[in-house]
């Protein structure tokens, strides 16, 4: 039984890192950028989630509000601070980012205090029984969640016209543009939508934990790193894949390896082992 | 003593202990353009092992040659890495060291886990003469850093910061030069560490965690990767800033987080590029800038 707990935490957990992670593989699939302020937008997420829920006292508008504003603003981040240094090395992109990553997180702490903020009457807090199983509503809607938005990306990205553009613009820019591909356009939809997603994650780790605080995404940005590069660097699927995995592997490390290890430790440890074996990821084409 | 205070006495020990670690990560992000997101871990070994060394009843100095050989040879190891990964893999790898440090720092007893470790012996010279001693190391640091720039070594570290493949193609043996560089690097952030302990007299694994690592990134991009002169001034100036302005260290972390942001954005060669370009209008390429 321990077993089939822990393997359910380490799912919920990895969903959560899956969403996280998501749209930073987007992100490197497209433009070659680590982009750690990815996790700013997710607690920004976590924030606004909170905030509007207080208000209105409605969890799903607080959501919807969240991947709106989140998304926009992930496109202006696209716009104001990485398009013009596009043409640079990497690692001007990857400093710029970790820069306004540490940035964002001080300027929630300024603004909203450095204690964090928690739902007034916390939603879905009730725990159901799924084949013996004593889970949270909030556990199960991140399950459940997950699945449904990273379906509909899947079918977004296979079925509709634009999915196809998208996918053209990833595997070839350069193809692509000459068949007639506004680029830049497909640029600032990939910052929507992986922002966005990270908006949903950053609100249901609120609604987790009922707390937002200004470093609550310092750990899930390393991780979601470590993640796509286990997953081999802009391939969507191997992100999904090393997210439930890496969730599950933490789930049972904590127990078995605990003594040794911190948590995130774990997840390093992985990482390492793994880019010995298999420098290009464990998912990833060599 | 020489007219200071003691208080500008351990602000001269702190500027020096940071330019040192600066200039250590400046070998290897900047002279070989391997960029890492882990040294903190490298002056935290450093830090530790002169701590234990010294706390067994050793001298001060081999707590240093201990912190120095110890931190050196787990770069060599961390070296292999980027022999295995490059670029944003390397950077990856990197940052996950420097977490899996602060792991196992965390939860290994012997090293007082979370508690870190307290009442390490303090250097015996005094507060001046350890600040004597570290601006004497920190002259040879930036010495060792200036004559290892014109070398061949510094000239092949170049052309792999430059283009690792074309380096192999025209017969640099790129793997010794890479270990090499990381080798000297880790070593030297393992000096820094072990004056770091005998400074401040405790340790905690927090000391060395990623902000560290960002915060000796900032100085070294901030002053100009590559740059000797650049990074010493920023690593200086950053490092004394917070003790000297209460009120900067209130937002240390946004200044830094806000000055890495800008200076990437707007002039990636860092000080030393803006000096370039202030200085001769025909500059256009950043002196000593590799590619990551």
């Amino acid at each position: 039984m321990l077993y089939v707990e822990l393997l359910a935490q380490g799912l919920v957990q990895g969903s959560i890192y899956a969403l996280v992670a998501v749209g930073l593989t987007l992100v490197y699939g497209l433009l070659r950028i680590l982009h750690v302020a990815h996790a700013g937008l997710f607690t920004l997420g976590g924030y606004i989630g909170v905030l509007v829920t207080n208000a209105t006292g409605s969890l799903f508008l607080a959501l919807i509000v969240s991947m709106m504003v989140v998304g926009v603003l992930g496109m202006a981040i696209y716009r104001l601070c990485y398009q013009p240094i596009l043409d640079k090395p990497p690692y001007v992109a990857l400093i710029a980012s970790i820069g306004l990553f540490i940035a964002m997180e001080e300027i929630y702490r300024i603004v909203f205090g450095p204690y964090g903020i928690s739902y007034q009457n916390p939603p879905l807090q009730s725990s159901v029984e799924i084949l013996g199983l004593s889970l949270r509503m909030g556990e199960v809607a991140v399950g459940g969640g997950t699945l449904v938005l990273i379906g509909a990306l899947a079918l977004f990205s296979t079925k509709t016209r634009f999915g196809t553009v998208w996918r053209a613009t990833v595997t070839d820019p350069d193809m692509a543009e000459s068949f007639g591909v506004d680029i830049i356009k497909v640029r600032y939809l990939n910052f929507f939508i992986g922002s966005a997603l990270a908006a949903v994650a950053g609100v249901m780790v609120a609604l987790l934990n009922n707390l937002v605080e200004p470093t609550m995404g310092s750990v899930p940005s390393y991780k979601a790193l470590a993640i796509i590069v286990l997953g081999g660097l802009g391939d969507v699927r191997g992100t999904l894949l090393a997210a439930l995995a890496l969730g599950v592997i933490e789930a049972f490390g904590t127990i078995y390896l605990g003594n040794y290890l911190d948590r995130d430790a774990i997840a390093f440890a992985f990482l390492i082992l793994v880019l010995m074996v298999r420098p290009q990821g464990l998912f990833g084409r060599a | 003593m020489l007219g200071l205070s003691g208080y500008e006495i351990s602000l001269i020990t702190s500027m020096g202990i940071a330019v040192i670690f600066a200039l250590s990560l400046n070998l290897i992000t900047g002279f070989c353009g391997q960029i890492s997101l882990g040294h903190a871990a490298f002056y935290g070994i450093g830090a530790y092992s002169s701590a234990m060394l010294t706390k067994a009843g050793m001298p001060l100095a081999m707590g240093m040659i201990g912190a120095v050989v110890l931190a050196g040879a787990i770069g060599i190891v961390v070296g292999f890495a980027s022999l295995r990964v490059r670029h944003d893999f390397l950077a990856i790898t990197t940052m996950g060291v420097g977490f899996l440090f602060l792991g196992v720092m965390r939860q290994w007893d012997f090293v007082g886990g979370e508690m870190g470790v307290s009442g390490i012996p303090g250097s015996g010279l005094g507060k001046p003469g350890f600040m004597i001693l570290v601006l004497g190391l920190v002259v040879v640091t930036v010495l060792f850093s200036l004559h290892l720039k014109r070398s061949w070594m510094g000239f092949s570290f170049d052309a792999i910061a430059d283009d690792e493949d074309t380096a192999r193609v025209i017969g640099l043996d790129v793997s010794r030069y890479k270990l090499a560089a990381f080798a000297m690097g880790t070593a030297l952030a393992g000096l820094a560490g072990a004056l770091y302990a005998h400074n401040v007299r405790f340790i905690d694994p927090e000391s060395f965690g990623f902000v560290e690592s960002i915060t000796v990134l900032a100085m070294v991009v901030i002053g100009g990767i590559g740059s000797v002169f650049g990074v010493i001034f920023a690593a200086a100036v950053l490092s004394v800033l917070p003790l000297w302005i209460q009120f900067i260290d209130e937002y240390k972390l946004l200044l830094y987080g806000g000055l890495l942001f800008a200076m990437m954005r707007f002039s990636p060669g860092g000080l030393a590029g803006i000096a370039q370009k202030l200085s001769s209008r025909k500059a256009v390429k950043v002196p000593g800038g590799g590619s990551a």
